[in-house]
């Protein structure tokens, strides 16, 4: 577990040896600032495999640029982001496009291209690889399936309420069986039955894929569903696991004034003594 | 201590436009690159050239048959004075396909579609559409850019043709039944009033306006920052930046083909 005291301090993923190995992802020390304000100072984290990372803070502390770093869409100001154990702070586009493929992104407002059906969303990455249409249309059903939104195949995103959108934007991500998913902010701006709809899609591909994932949110009880449930394939549900007991590849992150001001499990986060932690979780 | 903040600020102002013109240059030497890398989006570059290209034609038909009407009906009123009235042919075709029609084609095309292409990726841009294009693993500047490029480049030569045609037509229209100047005799000063140097001129014009279209109102486009509200200026700013460089680079233009095929 780490504790900030000091602003920027080291911990094991500051060791390149340690990033370069078999983690999807990993942050050394990276920093980014706009204009004069640092938004980010001195983030150093590793994903492990099959590991799921709750990213918590308030808004505006810059969860969601910590995603675009993540995947290369912004570049830091210094440090080194590994994805997939390639350094891509200063890496090409041409080549970061490559690594991005096998990367899915779930967008705060879901990103659909409005211009294109849920058939085309969702099969983007298909087609844009010259798939064939038949093959194309049945993975899109298969992934609209996982989403429970088979009957959206031929509409359009504006038609789309914002639950139904994030579950096609969910859809989009994994179809084609991604090595890292980052969600940012999934269940934003939707009410309590949706937001369910879409941790039990979350917690379903966490558990039914074992895919690494980092999840951007500000609400903590959808953390804590995250934490405490795991998907049940015999009912094609989200079951609590047993009072007291969490589950053990999902664990927490809080960004605070620039800095990690926490990064560890779930025990740890809810024994912390850290005023801002403690308030926090209040 | 005024004079200190006004340099100050006319240094930052100049810094910024500046760094526009280099990061703008570099926009287009990128789009210009990727015509010859792949993937090409053989698909997107006709949907778009039917969008621009199909989509212009009655602005560009009207355009040019009323600019050729007028001009007959000027240049007759005034040759008239002189007792050059035949002449009048020989005026339209070398005014229309020389100047007015690339330069009006031009500027209707970046009217309607420079300002398209900026709102159309500036709102991809402010709903994190760009964002998500580029997280799938494709590059917005192949898959969106360099076919508008393409597309606009070609039709906009197509559209100039068309307008010389509609220009010269409304011109004899006008020579005919308003000036009762004789049809054959219109057509053939028309024609032997233009020579080799007079065709390239006026069709190499098009190619540089399509590009200045389409590089301008996509730059905009995919600059866009501050909401719906930057979409709306983005806009703008396209239509009148590309207006303003189609006049500018005509003038570039037609001095550089006055060097190359000086008049006889």
């Amino acid at each position: 577990m780490l504790e900030a005291t000091d602003p920027a301090p080291l911990t094991a993923a500051d060791d390149p040896a340690a990033c370069v190995s078999d983690s999807p992802l990993c942050f050394q020390r990276v920093t980014l600032g706009f204009g004069p304000r640092i938004l980010l100072d001195a983030i150093s984290f590793t994903l492990r495999p099959g590991e799921t990372r709750i990213l918590l803070g308030l808004a505006g502390m810059g969860k969601s640029t910590l995603l675009k770093l993540a995947n290369g869409l912004i570049r830091p100001d210094s440090g080194e982001i590994f994805l997939f154990g390639q350094p891509i702070a200063s890496m090409p586009e041409p080549a970061l496009l490559d690594l991005r493929r096998r990367t899915g992104m779930v967008f705060q407002e879901s990103a659909l291209f409005d211009s294109l059906t849920v058939r085309d969303n969702v099969g983007w990455q298909l087609i844009e690889r010259g798939v064939s249409s038949e093959t194309i249309d049945r993975r899109v059903h298969r992934a609209l399936s996982f989403v429970d939104l088979d009957n959206a195949f031929s509409l359009y995103p504006p038609s789309l309420s914002g639950g139904m959108r994030r579950r096609v934007s969910i859809a989009r991500a994994i179809i084609d069986k991604p090595d890292l998913i980052l969600y940012d902010s999934p269940t934003g701006g939707l009410d309590p039955v949706t937001s369910h709809t879409i941790n039990e899609l979350v917690v379903k591909e966490r558990d039914a894929y074992k895919t690494p994932a980092i999840l951007v949110t500000h609400r903590l009880q959808d953390a804590f569903t995250m934490v405490t449930h795991r998907f049940d394939s015999q009912t094609n549900a989200m079951v609590p696991l047993p009072k007291g007991s969490f589950d053990p590849l999902t664990s927490f992150m809080v960004l605070h004034e620039g800095h990690l001001l926490f990064d560890g499990s779930t025990d740890e986060l809810l024994s912390s003594k850290d005023p801002f932690l403690k308030d926090f979780l209040a | 201590m005024p004079r200190v903040l006004l340099t100050e600020n006319f240094d930052k102002t100049v810094r910024r436009w500046l760094m526009t013109v280099q990061d703008y240059a570099l926009f287009c030497a990128q789009t210009l690159a990727n015509v010859f890398r792949a993937p090409h989006y053989w698909p997107d570059i006709f949907t778009q050239s039917d969008l621009i290209g199909v989509g212009s034609v009655p602005i560009v038909v009207l355009t040019g048959f009323f600019t050729g009407g007028v001009l007959a009906l000027q240049s007759a009123a005034s040759l008239a004075q002189f007792g050059a009235q035949a002449y009048t042919g020989r005026f339209v075709s070398l005014s229309m396909i020389r100047e007015l029609a690339p330069v009006l084609t031009g500027l209707m095309v970046s009217g309607r579609n420079a300002s398209g292409m900026a709102s159309e990726l500036g709102s991809m841009v402010v709903t994190e559409q760009i964002d998500a294009m580029r997280a799938l693993g494709t590059d917005p500047m192949k898959k969106l850019v360099t076919p508008r490029m393409i597309s606009t480049v070609v039709v906009l030569f197509l559209l100039t043709v068309v307008a010389d045609t509609l220009g010269t037509a409304g011109g004899a229209s006008v020579a005919v039944f308003i000036s009762h100047l004789d049809g054959a005799q219109y057509f053939s000063s028309a024609y032997q009033a233009l020579v080799f140097s007079d065709i390239i001129q006026g069709l190499t014009k098009p190619l540089v306006f399509g590009f200045i279209i389409a590089t301008i109102g996509c730059y905009k486009g995919m600059r866009t920052t501050g909401g719906t509200q930057g979409v709306g200026r983005s806009t703008t700013q396209a239509v009148v930046i590309s207006s303003v460089l189609i006049i500018f680079s005509d003038f570039l233009i037609s001095r550089v083909m006055l060097w190359l095929f000086p008049p006889l």
